[in-house]
């Protein structure tokens, strides 16, 4: 069952590109990122894409599909009307190298900034620790992030704002995130979180959830309990007294 | 000319691939104080063991406390039909507990007994359960802790950069030549160590479970350095890929839903497997459904493993066989079930990727319905020739750990051994280039001009599609040197191949060097040429069946060639192949493996 489908594919540099049309016959089960590839084999060899695994592992093929962001691998052409054009273009927070290729290096130079794990001493004589399966599950959930960095894609801190320089991005308050309540871990990066992380920038709009193709819990799970601690460690009782007797 | 943009670094070692074992070398490098880079294809923490699922193999004896190196050696040794580096077999066992408690020291959180410790699974062809893991996403959890490890040990990333080109000079490798994806532009890396971690070469065939990445970059390499690759004829089918729809065929199916559980079914229902049992593992396996059921239930004293849990090559095999008789389903495989024997709740707990993948891609409910599955290209137990103790290749200052490296698994590896595998050996990698790091030769301008020009030519063209060729070059290893070989099959390989060679030297490519997937395509042709003819060599030249390696006109082992290796060299602008016999094992090691540990 092969029908023919309509692509709309950005082409083009960070200076100048366009909308190109491609027609690509689709064939049961097929994923936008078939497409794009039977496009680059058979029309278009030097369409610029990223990829690797092809099953929603490696958080490389990231686009914005009709202008929602997600995998490619894992968005099935069927789930779109017939006779729909299917229209794919890069990730809109990241500069664009070439077509649907942006440049991720900044959450590379997020990410080196964050503090690194600390374990406590060793439980164990034999240089081991003990932890248990309920203590693991909290840190495992952001363990998923696969790095495909839509959640950074969709942030409006970030999307519309610019605000690369001062926020770290959901992507990385889920990676602080499994540090900070890593069983183990014995770092602060409290003061780090509020100042060069910018935690504060994020106001809970959930986007970051909604995106997430691992069904993360960014926002409940990860970001507002890393705001609870940030906001317990610098609450200052006699200050805040001040505050309110001064006005 | 090119040359005009050429880059350069100088390092004391470069490792190429920055998958598990190149970025355990890389850490290790880096603790020796060397000045190092890692240089990888796709982006920092996208190479291919972020797809490994099932678990990391380690006698840490946490599940059942029988488990140390001697049993695991054991198996390793017969899982890979005897044909392994005794040696390699034996430092895996022997220091894979370590490698695990050390990534849990940097921050992994692998899935827990109840008295705290890490959980270990079983799996195909081990003996007591013994893989570390988390649910089926074992891989992301350790390239992750690797990646974050390496970050913070002040190394250098250079990431989207192929190497197209080794220099050796005055017998030693001198550097490294590359280009980065984004830009277009080469550059040279000084070096008088390399590391080889470039993982497989799997996308040289149709159906298979690898990445673009995945084509034998890092045997070319070496190969065309002057080193000397063995047992190229052992290519590891996965028994469980996706098979519908065809767009995801080829897609892996972690052998942990057997480890779970999950069984395998034919057209008409059929539990197979219990009729494939090799006379090697024969009082191994359980012989009735109902002993393999209740050992998955937890009675693992007084029953036996199910057959499903027989070593990859032999349940690859006996699908095959279920299929070409006509007991195949509509889409071409069989069934893996497991919805029959574990409740939803386990299911989604246990294997929540191929919940969710089986979901997505294939709109099938693995808690309610049976997978459809058959092989799939997946590893490549063939590789570049190393000793044992410091993973240094047949040319000096070359190194090479993880897929990349010959002898650790024989003629078949075991589920979870690739994973320790990284480990151990990228680590000893690792430390040997650094602790022996001597200041490279000079590399002559007219090596690297004539790289360059070489690496440019498409543009120059008007030729065929690279796409095309890549193409082409894969339908012929999928028919001719794919599960089953023959003769006649692996000549008419050898014969396209030569064909293929001509029409790879005359592609052409459109468009800039900006990040032009043709122009990449094109470079990694050569690679695949190179091992695809090593490949369809080594299997002519073994003339029995044995693991992975399987000849319809020679379908029995031949204990004479049981520790006979294949080694593939070049000569001049030829492949030459040779026997080398193996050094026998020790003793005490072989008493081991005849008598039980």
């Amino acid at each position: 069952m092969v029908e023919q489908r309509r692509f709309r594919v950005f082409r083009g540099t960070r200076q100048q590109g366009e909308l190109k049309e491609y027609q690509v016959a689709a064939g049961e089960g097929m994923v936008v990122l078939d497409a794009v590839h039977a496009i680059q084999a058979e029309q278009a060899p030097d369409l610029a894409v990223r990829w690797n695994c092809k099953a929603g592992k490696c958080g490389s093929c990231s686009a914005e599909i009709n202008g929602k962001p997600g995998l490619m691998c894992m968005t099935r052409i069927s789930d779109y009307q017939a006779g729909e054009t299917i229209t794919v273009t890069p990730m809109k927070a990241f500069p664009v190298i070439k077509d649907l290729v942006t440049d991720v290096s900044w959450n590379y130079e997020v990410n080196k900034r964050i503090p690194a794990f600390q374990p406590r001493a060793p439980d164990a004589p034999d240089g081991t620790w003990r932890m248990y399966q309920y203590e693991v599950e909290r840190p495992q959930e952001f363990r998923k992030c696969i790095e495909c960095f839509l959640c950074q894609d969709v942030c409006h801190v970030l999307r519309a704002h610019g605000k690369h320089a001062e926020f770290m991005g959901p992507a990385f308050l889920v990676r602080a995130a499994v540090y900070e309540m890593h069983p183990l871990d014995e770092a602060d990066r409290r003061s780090y979180l509020r100042e060069a992380g910018g935690i504060g920038y994020c106001n809970i709009t959930k986007c970051c959830t909604e995106v997430c193709p691992e069904s993360i819990t960014i926002t409940d799970n990860a970001i507002i309990p890393l705001k609870e601690r940030v906001v317990d460690a610098n609450y200052d009782p006699l200050a805040a007294l001040w505050r309110k007797l001064t006005g | 000319m090119a040359a005009a943009d050429l880059r350069t670094y100088d390092y004391d070692v470069v490792v190429i691939g920055a998958g598990g074992a190149g970025l355990r070398a890389a850490i290790e490098a880096s603790a020796q104080k060397a000045n190092v880079a890692l240089v990888c294809k796709s982006l920092l923490g996208k190479a291919h063991t972020v797809m490994a699922e099932g678990g990391a193999a380690a006698a840490l004896g946490n599940v059942m406390g029988e488990d140390n190196w001697r049993v695991h050696f054991r198996d390793t040794m017969r899982g890979g039909k005897m044909h392994n580096n005794w040696r390699m077999a034996q430092i895996h066992a022997q220091e894979a507990p370590d490698r695990i408690t050390e990534l849990e020291a940097w921050g992994a959180l692998f899935d827990r007994t109840p008295d705290g410790r890490i959980n270990q699974r079983p799996f195909g062809g081990h003996t007591y359960s013994r893989l570390a893991h988390v649910g089926d996403r074992t891989g992301l959890e350790m390239i992750r802790v690797l990646q974050d490890r390496a970050v913070h040990s002040g190394l250098d990333v250079h990431m989207e950069c192929t190497i197209v080109r080794l220099f050796v000079v005055g017998g030693r490798v001198a550097g490294a030549l590359g280009y980065f994806r984004e830009t277009g532009r080469f550059v040279l890396f000084r070096t008088g160590a390399v590391v080889l971690a470039t993982g497989g070469i799997g996308k040289a065939w149709q159906i298979t479970s690898n990445s673009w990445e995945y084509t034998g970059d890092g045997h070319a390499l070496a190969y065309e350095a002057g080193a000397e690759l063995i047992d190229m004829e052992f290519v590891q089918f996965h028994p469980t890929g996706m098979v519908w729809p065809p767009s995801v065929r080829g897609i892996l199916v972690t052998e942990g839903v057997r480890g779970e559980g999950g069984v395998l079914k034919n057209a008409a229902g059929e539990r197979f497997m219990f009729r494939y049992m090799p006379d090697m593992f024969k009082g191994d396996f359980a012989e009735t459904e109902a002993e393999a059921d209740a050992w998955v239930r937890g009675d693992r004293k007084q029953n036996r493993r199910p057959p499903e849990l027989l070593t990859r090559d032999v349940v690859s095999k006996a699908i095959t066989r279920e299929i070409a008789e006509g007991r195949g389903t509509p889409h071409g495989g069989v069934f893996l079930d497991i919805a029959s024997k574990q409740s939803p709740d386990y299911i989604k707990q246990k294997l929540p990727s191929m919940y969710h993948q089986f979901k997505e891609l294939a709109h099938v409910d693995i808690t309610k319905d049976a997978m459809e599955i058959g092989p799939t290209t997946h590893y490549m137990m063939g590789g570049v020739k190393v000793d044992a103790e410091t993973q240094e290749s047949t040319v000096p200052g070359l190194y090479a750990a993880g897929e990349v490296g010959g002898g650790m698994h024989g003629a078949n590896r075991l589920g979870g051994n690739s994973l320790s595998d990284l480990l151990v050996f990228g680590r000893r990698a690792g430390l040997h280039a650094a602790a022996r790091r001597v200041a490279p030769p000079s590399i002559p301008d007219a090596a690297v001009e004539a790289t360059l020009r070489e690496a440019l030519a498409p543009f120059e063209r008007d030729g065929e599609n690279p796409f095309a060729v890549q193409s082409a070059l894969q339908a012929v290893m999928q028919r001719n040197a794919g599960i089953i070989r023959d003769k006649s099959g692996l000549e008419t390989a050898l014969t396209e191949l030569e064909k293929l060679k001509g029409r790879a030297r005359k592609v052409g490519i459109t468009g800039s060097r900006e990040y032009n997937p043709g122009w990449h395509t094109a470079i990694d042709l050569r690679s695949l040429l190179v091992v695809s003819e090593a490949t369809a060599r080594a299997a002519l030249e073994r003339t029995e069946s044995r693991g992975a390696h399987t000849r319809s006109d020679y379908p029995d082992s031949d204990e004479r060639q049981a520790r006979e290796q294949i080694v593939i060299k070049q000569e001049g602008d030829r492949m030459v192949v040779r026997r080398d016999v193996q050094p026998p094992l020790p003793a005490d090691l072989m008493k081991l493996i005849k008598e039980g540990a």
